[in-house]
């Protein structure tokens, strides 16, 4: 579904992606893990187009979709859960939500979705008027999720997730991402720094450092591999 | 009482006019961040659209009337709306990415290059010009000392249905939220599928067309026009802003009011030399007291 092929991308001098190559196909749960720093982020961006391509092709269903702008690609089904989450803090989570949901237009699908959502993460519900800066860490990465899942992605990017949120919750935001990807067959790619979790939700990873892949395979061969317990895993 | 009253009418209808003009510095402020320094130019562009379009012989076959005013209003709406847009499409897109000082840099010279080349023989011309008059002034009520005029009333009565309109627009409508969206964080908003550049564009169209309808306000009220006109009035709907605090367009709209009444009551109770300095002192001092401005947040993000 998505095939990635020795992407190249800079800041001014300074190589952030040296020539990358990845594909996630259909349905599949993908992950990227690697330290602070490897250019998780950055390859989520530059496939949202947020960043320019330098060299290399980024092809989704067979279209090359590098240097595309943003609300393109959103329009041909790839959303993100952005890294830091990027809640619209003065807009209420049901606001928040019908953002995703910007591109559509059929109403009574986006009101079915909205239940999908609250049904995944009832304490949406509870919030719903709340506006979105007011909500906890967890509460927005479940909001993050709910309104990249508005947009009826394809292909979903999951961008840090467990990012500064309490350790309880990491555990109920997997559970759900694992649960997303089973009930509505979207494909997803997860990039984590913790590998621990990325490793048990994802079926396919990758290894990421400082720009270049240096490792891949299934997740759970990759989870008993010991360079990658050694650096991401703490045994 | 009376003098006091009506120091108070003259000065929120003036405060009006800023009202109007310092909502395009938020507004823009508001989705890019930066202050645009010409905005105030735009406003007398507005006015010399409205003076040309009053000139026509069209328009002065009609005379002075609704029906004029209704034109000119648009003209000077749509044109102002229409250059903001230019403006920013040829002299500030390009700069999307760099620092902020320099797009700054280049408002301040959009805003030279507007007011410079206004000057010239063959565009403007440096000699002030007089406005026509657009509806005849009348004075619709008199109670002792107490006058208000039919200007005054065509002042609160645009400058408050623009600003409902605009609040309708912003809070109600799919281009509306996207607006605030992408105000509150512009690359989660091109996340979300929004054209942020198409929105940035809406901003300076809105923006700079409300410049437009503060332009006919101020001209009819003060009808000399001159290329220049625009950077007092500019100033002060800027300091208007920031007193309200600058992205804030609840503030900005109060801020103007502020300003166009302090003006006028220092002009009238201390002296009139001191009605400008009385504007800069507020800006010094909210700058001091309270830099957020009075509807100000600070800027807290949890992460």
């Amino acid at each position: 579904m998505l095939h990635v092929e020795g992407l190249k991308v800079s800041y001014g001098a300074i190589a952030a992606l040296k020539g990358i190559s990845f594909h996630v196909p259909k349905g599949a749960v993908v992950t990227l893990i690697g330290a602070n720093g490897a250019g998780k982020t950055t390859t989520l961006q530059t496939i949202s187009g947020l960043h320019k391509v330098v060299e290399g092709t980024i092809k989704f269903d067979g279209q090359e979709i590098s240097n595309m702008p943003s609300h393109k690609i959103v329009s041909l089904g790839i959303s993100q859960s952005p890294e830091g989450r990027l809640i619209f803090p003065g807009l209420s989570v049901k606001e928040n939500l019908m953002m995703g949901a910007y591109l559509r237009k059929d109403k009574k699908e986006i009101r079915s979705d909205l239940d999908y959502c609250f049904s995944i993460f009832p304490r949406l519900r509870e919030r719903l008027m709340q506006a979105g800066g007011t909500l906890s860490g967890g509460e927005q990465q479940m909001l993050a999720i709910s309104r990249a899942l508005m947009a009826k992605p394809h292909l979903l990017l999951l961008d840090e997730p467990s990012l500064g949120i309490a350790p309880l919750l990491v555990q109920l935001i997997f559970e759900k991402i694992t649960e997303i990807n089973r009930d509505l067959g979207v494909t997803m790619l997860l990039v984590e720094q913790n590998a621990h979790m990325a490793l048990k939700v994802a079926s396919y990873a990758y290894v990421l450092e400082t720009g270049e892949i240096t490792l891949e395979g299934p997740a759970s061969e990759l989870a008993s591999n010991e360079d990658v317990q050694k650096a991401y895993l703490g045994m | 009482m009376e003098e006091f009253l009506q120091q108070l009418i003259n000065g929120l209808s003036l405060g009006a006019i800023y009202a109007l003009i310092a909502l395009g510095y938020t507004m823009i402020y508001g989705v890019l961040r930066f202050i645009n320094f010409a905005h105030g130019d735009v406003f007398m562009i507005g006015t010399y659209i409205g003076f040309y379009v009053l000139n026509t012989a069209f328009v002065q076959s009609l005379g002075p009337g609704a029906e004029t005013a209704v034109i000119v209003f648009l003209a000077a709406m749509v044109g102002c709306g229409l250059l903001g847009v230019i403006i920013e499409f040829l002299a500030y897109r390009p700069l999307r990415n760099r620092p902020k000082l320099t797009v700054l840099i280049t408002a301040i010279g959009v805003s030279f290059f507007l007011e410079y080349t206004g000057q010239l023989p063959f565009v403007f011309g440096a000699d002030p010009r007089t406005f026509p008059t657009v509806v005849e002034k009348t004075t619709v009520l008199q109670a002792g000392g107490l006058v208000i005029d039919s200007y005054q009333i065509i002042i609160f009565v645009v400058a408050i249905a623009l600003m409902l309109g605009l609040r309708l627009l912003i809070m109600k409508t799919r281009i509306g939220t996207a607006l605030r969206a992408s105000s509150m964080n512009l690359k989660a908003a091109s996340l979300m599928g929004i054209n942020t550049n198409a929105v940035i564009s809406f901003t300076f169209f809105v923006g700079s067309a409300l410049a437009g309808a503060g332009a006919i306000l101020y001209a009819m009220s003060y009808p000399k026009i001159n290329p220049l006109m625009g950077i007092l009035p500019g100033l002060k709907a800027f300091i208007a802003a920031v007193l309200g605090g600058i992205g804030n367009i609840l503030g900005a709209a109060v801020g103007g009011f502020i300003i166009g009444a302090a003006e006028t009551m220092t002009a009238g109770y201390i002296s009139p030399t001191l009605r400008d300095a009385i504007v800069f002192a507020i800006l010094i001092i909210i700058l001091i007291v309270k830099p957020s401005g009075l509807f100000g947040r600070g800027g807290t993000e949890k992460v």
